[in-house]
């Protein structure tokens, strides 16, 4: 199953679009043929269309860009497949996906690096984008190959949450690959101090006897990391943040003049620690879910714009994963569901202008990993999405498309919703 | 815009009877109350526990043991044998259960045994909410303890001594002493010790091994044992398992000791009156004196005896309100 390869002529009608790239915002109809946006506004002479999309009273936004997503494939494809989370990716309004490189096999060579992009390709819902390895096999030994995996069509390089236990080596990573202007995405922590943690290591992990991962496993790892940065001036980007301390520390090396790019999670700015009440694994995350503080810190960064992009940090599990006692689980959210509804409420409570909004989700992501995507440019490929900020669905089994139903919002009332998602020109999701 | 779920009250009914016992946090006053009364009517003028009630008769209980215990599985079967219910041990190596699925297929399975209550000890905090939550309606789970989480019958037969032994809760100042980081007795004590209305409860103990945000839950910290000792009427010793050393919590037994070890010397700046208690088994020379464990102050063998009339009271009271459950549903039916 795919996506249709025919390319319609397609008109999005009555939709406010909102493309802070061009300062676009305005209520108005859009005219696609052959993938290509060919009007916005006016319609052109002789167009008639296959389809129309209804977009009244929603708003039409370049297609989000997501900076972080398991997609499991290959190597766990119980929890995820290319094709199963792509396709609830399109259903989510997501058109380009970065995903990592913890898969098995790692992808730390050119045929995994093109498996995954030839898998995503025919399933044709999103364009997707692998991370590399920064070690081979993750190991944090070896520099993996990462000029080869670049040509493959790795956008960037993280470790993940694995160790590189020799700074020497990490060093030697972050110069290889400033070397050659390689972007490298950072997940900071500190291994020894995360222990066997499953929990922020605050009050309610200690009333529940969790072993707690304290603040300090993010910030240290994080310092360490943007003082590898400076001295080598590698382009670096800092994935899921979780602490509000992280976020001052992100702004104090930005201030420096680093290149410094930074990203948290949609669901770290509406959970806290207190929610693990009950034991309930759905809310067993990596970085733990922290406090209060943490949360309205996180959200100031995004509202200042030192944390230039909110992504889904995407993780399927099958039901077995979750159906143990909270540190026996596996941690995660499947979150692309969510992914949209979640950080538009920003919008709602008056933190982000909807321009704004589409910047964290869509534009700066795309300028993070060097994409001429985040915009609705008359003559480019229509990546767009319909989404409705006011209508109602509930996340079931129907509306999920993706394997995991792990998501803490699962069975419950959801507000905004997306009604349809153009990927290059062809309708990956309608609802 | 979109709320999750609340956690929902898996122990009581919806009378307030206790369902399962899981934690002695969030039961009121009252309920702790009954279970003490409860246990203290399988008193025998003696101080032993009545050997025989046909309580239970008919009743099938399984004690789940995923961790190793001796005291805490045989004072639970003990316990069980007293009230007339059948008992089924069962010790699970826990690598064969890694997976969740495994523990709820054993669990199935046990259920179609006809088992009528769970006795659960499980390494991971939270295991006997997570089956508890799972288990068909018709069973009852007790925690013999889960991780660092709750011990809630330990608590209960503490909480029984020190009534015993001093009296009304209110006037009392308690001392928990050692490694209170991974100590579920401790979790559970000091939710019991709140409710009941204790004077002051105080944790004592290194930095490595008393987590700050105990404050939050109304204890107050010391972190030197003589200064934390001053006037309290009950010491609870907590054992110290030697891991902590390997993980870098302790530097060494002799410095733990030194510093935290209850000797005759350090009992002196207690209540002349107060009470030792430990909730076994000890380690003499690491975390208390011999002189002190066998000493007069010292109820840690009376702890033993109380801990069957507790686990009666928690093994009846269940079972009771499962059999109104049950009579509710099927009026013709009786018995277990």
């Amino acid at each position: 199953m795919a996506v249709s390869s025919t390319k319609k002529r397609i008109v999005i009608r009555g939709g406010r679009l909102v493309d802070p790239a061009q300062k676009l915002d305005l209520v108005t109809d859009i005219y696609i043929a052959d993938g290509i946006v060919l009007s916005i506004g006016q319609r052109p002479v002789g167009f008639s269309d296959d389809e129309i999309i209804h977009a009244e009273g929603a708003l039409v936004i370049p297609g989000a860009v997501d900076l972080c997503a398991h997609l499991r494939e290959p190597g766990s494809e119980t929890r995820g497949t290319i094709y199963s989370e792509t396709r609830a990716a399109a259903a989510a309004g997501i058109t380009h996906i970065v995903c990592t490189p913890d898969t098995t096999p790692v992808v730390d060579s050119a045929a995994i690096a093109n498996l995954i992009q030839e898998r995503a390709w025919q399933t044709g819902y999103c364009h997707v984008y692998p991370i590399g390895a920064l070690t081979r096999g993750l190991e944090g030994q070896q520099l993996s190959e990462m000029y080869a995996l670049r040509e493959s069509g790795c956008i960037g390089f993280s470790q993940m949450r694995m160790p590189v236990r020799n700074h020497r080596v990490l060093l030697r990573c972050l110069e290889y690959a400033a070397t050659f202007d390689l972007t490298v995405f950072f997940q900071s922590v500190d291994t020894g101090l995360a222990g066997n943690g499953c929990a922020h290591a605050g009050p309610t992990a200690t009333r529940l006897g969790l072993t707690g991962i304290p603040s300090a496993a993010e910030t240290i790892a994080l310092s360490r990391d943007l003082l590898l940065v400076e001295h080598t001036g590698v382009r670096a980007h800092f994935g899921q943040l979780s602490c509000a301390r992280s976020v001052e520390l992100i702004a104090d090396a930005q201030a420096r003049g680093l290149r410094v790019t930074a990203d948290v999670a949609a669901h770290q700015l509406f959970l806290t620690d207190t929610m693990m009440d009950g034991f309930n694994s759905v809310y067993h995350v990596n970085p733990p879910l922290r406090t209060e503080a943490d949360r309205l810190g996180l959200i100031e960064g995004v509202r200042s714009g030192i944390i230039t992009a909110i992504c889904s940090d995407h993780q399927p599990h099958e039901a077995a994963a979750k159906a143990a006692p909270f540190a026996a689980s596996a941690p995660g959210i499947s979150a692309f569901s969510t992914y949209l509804p979640l950080s538009y409420d920003l919008v709602r409570n008056g933190t982000l202008s909807v321009a704004d909004w589409v910047r964290r989700i869509s534009l700066h992501p795309a300028q993070i990993i060097g994409l001429e995507a985040g915009s609705v440019r008359i003559g480019d490929e229509a990546n767009l999405t319909v989404f409705a900020p006011d209508e109602r669905w509930i996340l079931t089994d129907e509306t999920l498309f993706s394997l995991g139903a792990n998501s803490p919002w699962f069975g419950t009332e959801i507000e905004g919703r997306v009604r349809a998602t153009l990927h290059d020109g062809r309708i990956s999701f309608r609802l | 815009m979109m709320s999750s779920r609340p956690p929902q009250s898996l122990q009581l009914d919806a009378n307030g009877r206790l369902k399962h016992f899981l934690t002695t946090e969030g039961l009121d006053k009252t309920l702790l109350t009954e279970i003490l009364d409860t246990a203290e009517s399988f008193m025998e003028e003696d101080g032993q526990v009545v050997k025989k009630a046909p309580l239970l008769q008919g009743c099938t209980i399984a004690n789940l043991f995923f961790e190793a215990s001796t005291r805490t599985r045989t004072t639970f079967e003990l316990a069980a044998k007293r009230l007339s219910a059948d008992v089924l041990n069962i010790n699970i190596n826990t690598s064969s259960t890694s997976k969740g699925e495994t523990l709820l297929d054993m669990l199935r399975n046990l259920e179609a045994m006809g088992s009528d209550m769970f006795v659960v000890r499980h390494a991971d905090s939270g295991a006997a909410n997570f089956i508890a939550e799972r288990v068909t309606p018709q069973v009852a789970v007790i925690n013999a303890g889960d991780g660092r989480h709750a011990h809630p019958t330990q608590a209960m037969l503490d909480l029984y001594t020190i009534r015993k032994h001093k009296g009304p809760f209110e006037p009392l100042t308690v001392a928990i002493v050692g490694d209170i980081l991974h100590s579920r007795v401790a979790r559970s004590l000091l939710h019991g010790l709140k409710t009941l209305g204790v004077g002051e409860i105080r944790l004592i103990g290194p930095r490595t091994l008393v987590p700050a945000h105990f404050q939050e839950l109304g204890a107050k910290i010391y972190y030197r044992f003589e200064n934390g000792l001053k006037d309290v009427d009950v010491v609870i010793m907590l054992r110290l398992q030697k891991e902590r050393m390997d993980s870098a919590l302790l530097p060494s037994e002799d410095e733990f000791y030194r510093l935290y070890g209850l000797t005759r010397e350090k009992l002196a700046f207690a209540h002349p009156n107060a009470i030792v208690m430990h909730p076994g088994p000890i380690n003499r020379g690491v975390e208390i004196e011999s002189e002190v464990a066998d000493g007069n102050r010292s109820v840690i063998l009376n702890q033993v005896t109380y801990g069957i009339a507790v686990r009666m009271a928690v093994l009846s009271m269940a079972a009771h309100t499962r059999l109104n459950t049950l009579t509710a549903r099927q009026p013709s039916r009786l018995e277990f």
